[in-house]
């Protein structure tokens, strides 16, 4: 579709730009002052120029929880894409059960971020979760199981609950990617003789391709951006095993009140994020040609 | 048969996501002594104690009540600054529109820890601290650029021989916007207000930032609860379900367009 010329539509998109830049450029400009400075406090700071990105790169604490953040993101990739594909492949394609199934998927994705941390804690604590007694019980694992104790333990449950919680994005995705493919492709298959599997990897794994890039780039922004549920399951603990970098952003923000440091990881981070985004921004653009195409 | 295995799977999956919500439910039914002192997997006496502390004491149910109003507001104020903003992203070519629009989409992934610090600066300059507009501000950070998105997708369904007829027919931009154009995308701004009523209701970093007593809603009542002296699962687990409540009665109507809207508009 040809688009009309005119930078009068400037005007309509001004009070997105004005609310917008409110509340993202007016704070970052606000970090990038306190990158730069050492506060002691009100009216009290002097220029330091780089030193806190010197010292944030250098930073130990910072590698491990970028390291982890890598790992975690990973992991939960590769976990939910392929179950959320299953799961799409899975289900009904008419009649009542499409309904339900849609908002049985929908409803974990409702739910406020740390009340999940609240379901998964009563879930999994080894005194009153369902999990954590029936796991116990059973009595299979060495150490008892419990996810403020090991940092295994804390890992698998954040990862079950992650899993809990977006896979269903994944699955509503694929699944609208599958009901976009037209019925002829799956006749001219059966013609064809093709197997189940043939027809999943050449009709409709290709037909997916374009949700798909959309599921793996938000799931990997996302998960990116994790602060609510490790927040509330496990605060980041045992010890800083679960310390993914936004907790650590905001414990050397708010509990430490490192304002030059933070401020430098922050930008940092943020620089991370931004890198990322324009791979999701090129992607989507191509999302939208190979559909009109 | 293969159908058979593959509902039968499909229905263990579905168990897989209930059972921590049938976990929460239960415990929301019972009360802490009978939660630390028995395991059962339903309650045995079923009680709304719980349910009746949160709908009678106003730190419970005021916290529902402001985010309610923080949400509304931020949905509110998200489409009324996107409609017109999807519509030229969506149909006119100008200068920087391709950078504009990159830029909304890094505020939807920028990591809302990198701006707590300044929010707190900014707000309190701004004497906005612990108000539910605030909130609602915060969160047009990443629920406008979203709806920019969702809608432009929705707009870019819509044939534009439709709004040069309507020019043609001497129809002003406000009139045909109001009354032909926003009826033809209404289920793209359903969809659009749905999302922004959900990721408003689920955030917890700027909602419990920005807010102190008069604002506090309930995802920071329910962290402070956690953190204070002894814990009342039962009461918790109330509180929780009731959360759920409001998303779960929504899906319903969107249940058909959720997953173009998580497609930011572009399945």
């Amino acid at each position: 579709m040809d688009k009309w010329p005119d930078n009068r539509a400037w005007f309509l998109v001004l009070p997105a730009f004005i609310i917008v830049a409110f509340s993202g450029i007016i704070p970052l400009m606000t970090v990038v002052n306190y990158s730069l400075q050492d506060i002691f406090g009100p009216g009290e700071a002097v220029f330091v120029g780089t030193e806190w990105f010197k010292e944030m790169l250098g930073n130990y604490r910072l590698h491990a929880a970028l390291w982890r953040q890598f790992l975690f993101s990973g992991l939960v990739l590769l976990i939910e894409i392929p179950l959320g594909i299953l799961i799409a492949l899975a289900m009904p394609k008419r009649g009542w059960g499409v309904s339900a199934s849609l908002v049985i998927l929908a409803l974990p994705l409702v739910i406020p971020w740390n009340v999940i941390g609240t379901i998964w804690i009563v879930f999994t604590r080894p005194d009153i979760g369902l999990f954590g007694v029936g796991i116990n019980s059973l009595d299979l694992l060495e150490v008892p199981f419990d996810h403020t104790a090991k940092p295994l333990y804390a890992w698998i449950t954040l990862l079950a609950m992650e899993v809990w919680h977006w896979t269903p994005l994944v699955a509503l995705l694929a699944y609208a990617g599958l009901r976009a493919i037209p019925e002829a492709y799956y006749q001219a298959a059966k013609i064809d003789g093709a197997s189940a599997w043939a027809t999943f990897l050449y009709i409709q794994l290709p037909k997916m391709r374009g949700v798909l890039t959309i599921a793996v780039l938000l799931r990997w922004m996302d998960s990116f951006l994790i602060y609510a549920e490790p927040f509330a399951l496990t605060g980041g603990g045992p010890g800083n095993t679960t310390t993914f970098l936004s907790i650590y952003l905001v414990k050397l923000a708010t509990m430490q009140f490192d304002l030059g440091p933070a401020a430098a990881f922050s930008l940092i981070y943020f620089l991370i994020v931004l890198l990322f985004s324009f791979a999701f921004y090129q992607a989507l653009l191509n999302v939208g040609r190979g559909e009109k195409g | 048969m293969k159908i058979q295995k593959r509902t039968i799977a499909l229905c263990i999956y579905f168990g897989f996501l209930i059972l921590p919500i049938y976990w929460m439910l239960n415990m929301s039914l019972r009360t802490n002594a009978d939660i630390l002192g028995n395991f059962a997997l339903y309650p045995a006496d079923i009680t709304f104690r719980n349910y009746i502390k949160i709908f009678t004491d106003p730190t419970w149910y005021m916290a529902y009540i402001n985010a309610i109003i923080y949400v509304s507001m931020n949905t509110v104020m998200s489409l009324a600054f996107a409609l017109p903003a999807a519509y030229a992203f969506s149909r006119y070519k100008f200068i920087g529109d391709g950078q504009m629009f990159f830029w909304l989409l890094t505020n939807r992934m920028a990591p809302p820890a990198v701006f707590l610090l300044p929010y707190l600066q900014l707000y309190s300059t701004f004497k906005l601290m612990d108000t539910h507009i605030a909130v609602a501000l915060a969160h047009c950070l990443f629920n406008v650029p979203l709806s920019v998105w969702i809608l432009e997708g929705f707009m870019s369904g819509v044939p534009k021989e439709i709004d040069e007829t309507a020019f043609i027919d001497g129809y002003s931009f406000p009139r045909f916007f109001a009354t032909i154009f926003i009826p033809l995308i209404r289920a793209g701004v359903g969809v659009t207000a749905f999302f922004c009523f959900m990721f408003s209701w689920v955030e917890l970093l700027f909602a419990r930032t920005l807010t102190i007593t008069e604002a506090k809603p309930i995802v920071a009542t329910m962290t402070r609860t956690i953190s204070a002296t002894g814990l009342d699962w039962g009461l918790l687990a109330a509180a929780g379900v009731l959360t759920i409540v409001p998303g779960g009665l929504v899906i319903w109507f969107v249940r058909n367009h959720l997953a173009k809207g998580f497609a930011l508009g572009r399945v």
